[in-house]
C-alpha cells in the first residue's frame, strides 16, 4: 500500500469537513474492496477518510411505500432485516448472495455503489428495484447513478447517506456467480410496480443496465415465457476468462427468466 | 507517515500501540502481538486463514487497517480454548481428522464456531454453504465439514 494519512471522523459533518480539506481524499466504508485494491497498488489516496465509525450512517427504516438503508449498513444486516425480508425479500437474497459470510459482516451498500465494480451485485438492486441515492447534498435516482466502469454520478467529496427503495408489488433475484470471487458473472434483479416492470443486469458490461424488449414483454405478460424469443445482443458484452461475450448473453436470458420465476414464487 | 494510536481487545487482553497506518490488522497481530496462529493463506482476501472474530463476528483480518479496530473486540484462534483444554471445535477438528496441512485450520475453526453459533444443528449443505469464504486445499473439506457439524453439536452441549 502507498502510505496515506488516516482519519476516523465520528460525525457525517466531520467526515465532509476532511474530504473538502484534503487534495485527495476517499471515503472507506466496509474496505471489502477498497483495501485489497490499495493493497495492490491499483489505487491510493493522500486521506482515508474511515466513515465505520459514524452510526447515523447505518440502519434500516421502513418508511411510507418504502426501505430506507443507510450507505454503512453491512451486508449481513440487510440479510437479518425483517423489514427487508418483508417488504423485499428479493433484495435481501441479493444481500446474502454477495461474497461469502466474512465479506458480508463487513461490506456495505454505501460502498459497493460507490466502488461501482461491473459484477458488484447491489448496482443491479437499485437500479432494477427503481432505488433513489440519497447523498450529503441531493437525491440521485438510480438510472442516472452509474455512469460506468467503476465511475458514478457523484461529485469530489459527495457521500452517499442512504438507499431509499420503493417496495415493489414483486421482485425476484437470479446470479450467476464466479465460484471463486462469488461475484457475478451475470445478475438480474426484476421487479413489478402497479403495471410497470424494471429489469437490470449486472456482470455484462462496463456498468450495470436495464433491458427494455425484456421490460415491455413483461409489462404485458409478467411470466419468465413471456420472454421467449428475446435474445440480448452479444455485442459490447464483457469477455473475460470465466465467460465470453456470447455465453454471456445467454445467461442473460436464462437469468431474466430465473428472476421472473423467483419473483412469482413470492 | 505519522504512526496513529489504537486501543482494542485481543483474546481479552487490552492493546495500545501506535502504528503506521496501513498496517493490516493480520500483520498487526502477526508480527507485533506474535499471534502467528492467524494465517495469510492468500493476497486477494478469498481463502479465509485469516479470518478472526470481529465484536463477534468472523471478518478477513487482512482486509481490515489495524488501526480501524479502535475500542473493538476481536478473538484469534489462540483466544478460544478453555482452561480445561481446546475449544470444542478444535477436538472436533482433531477428532475428525479435519486438517491435513493445518494452514487452513484456524480459519476454518473460527468459521466453525461462527457456523456453531448462528446454526442450531447445521446440515452438509448449510456448512459447505457457510463455508464459501474458507479455502483449503489438502482435504477436499470432507472432514472438515464433518468436523463442524460434530463441533457444533459438542458446543451445544
Ligand atoms: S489471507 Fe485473508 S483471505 Fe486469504
Ligand atoms: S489442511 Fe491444508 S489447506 Fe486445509
Amino acid at each position: 500500500m502507498y502510505p496515506f494519512t488516516y482519519h476516523r471522523p465520528a460525525s457525517l459533518d466531520d467526515a465532509k469537513a476532511r474530504l473538502s480539506a484534503s487534495e485527495d481524499g476517499r471515503p472507506l466504508a466496509g474496505g471489502m474492496s477498497l483495501l485489497p485494491t490499495m493493497r495492490f497498488r491499483l489505487t491510493s489516496c493522500a486521506d482515508l477518510v474511515d466513515l465505520n465509525g459514524i452510526e447515523a450512517l447505518a440502519g434500516i427504516e421502513r418508511g411510507d411505500g418504502h426501505v430506507r438503508i443507510g450507505a454503512m449498513t453491512r451486508h449481513a444486516a440487510v440479510v437479518e432485516s425483517p423489514e427487508v425480508g418483508e417488504a423485499i425479500p428479493a433484495l435481501a437474497a441479493l444481500a446474502g448472495s454477495i461474497g461469502d459470510v466474512q465479506v458480508r459482516n463487513r461490506g456495505t451498500i454505501g460502498g459497493s455503489i460507490c466502488f461501482a465494480d461491473p459484477a458488484a451485485d447491489y448496482p443491479a438492486g437499485l437500479l432494477g428495484l427503481g432505488a433513489t441515492v440519497n447523498t450529503d447534498r441531493r437525491a440521485i435516482a438510480a438510472d442516472d447513478f452509474f455512469t460506468g466502469l467503476y465511475e458514478t454520478a457523484l461529485e469530489d467529496g459527495e457521500i452517499v447517506v442512504s438507499v431509499d427503495f420503493p417496495v415493489p408489488a414483486r421482485a425476484g433475484w437470479a446470479k450467476f456467480g464466479n465460484q471463486a470471487s462469488r461475484f457475478a458473472v451475470v445478475a438480474v434483479m426484476v421487479s413489478l410496480s402497479g403495471g410497470s416492470v424494471r429489469l437490470a443486469v449486472t456482470g455484462a458490461r462496463s456498468h450495470v443496465f436495464r433491458v427494455p424488449e425484456m421490460e415491455q414483454a413483461l409489462a404485458g405478460d409478467f411470466s419468465a415465457e413471456a420472454m421467449d424469443g428475446i435474445a440480448v445482443s452479444s455485442e459490447g458484452l464483457n469477455e473475460d476468462l470465466h465467460a465470453d461475450k456470447d455465453y454471456r448473453a445467454h445467461l442473460i436470458g436464462v437469468m431474466a427468466k430465473r428472476a421472473v420465476r423467483d419473483a412469482l414464487a413470492q | 507517515m505519522a504512526g496513529v494510536s489504537v486501543t482494542f481487545t485481543v483474546n481479552g487482553r487490552e492493546v495500545t500501540a501506535t502504528v503506521d497506518p496501513r498496517t493490516l490488522l493480520v500483520h498487526f497481530l502477526r508480527e507485533h502481538l506474535k499471534l502467528t496462529g492467524t494465517h495469510i493463506g492468500c493476497d486477494t482476501s478469498q481463502c479465509g486463514a485469516c479470518t478472526v472474530h470481529l465484536d463477534g463476528r468472523p471478518a478477513k483480518s487482512c482486509a481490515l487497517l489495524a488501526v480501524q479496530l479502535e475500542g473493538a473486540e476481536v478473538t484469534t484462534i489462540e483466544g478460544v480454548a478453555g482452561p480445561d483444554g481446546m475449544h470444542p471445535m478444535q477436538a472436533a477438528f482433531k477428532e475428525h481428522h479435519g486438517l491435513q496441512c493445518g494452514f487452513c485450520t484456524p480459519g476454518m475453526v473460527m468459521m466453525g464456531i461462527d457456523i456453531a453459533n448462528r446454526h442450531e444443528a447445521p446440515d452438509e449443505a448449510t456448512i459447505r454453504r457457510e463455508l464459501e469464504g474458507n479455502l483449503c486445499r489438502c482435504t477436499g473439506y470432507h472432514n472438515i465439514v464433518a468436523s463442524i457439524a460434530a463441533g457444533a453439536s459438542s458446543m451445544r452441549g
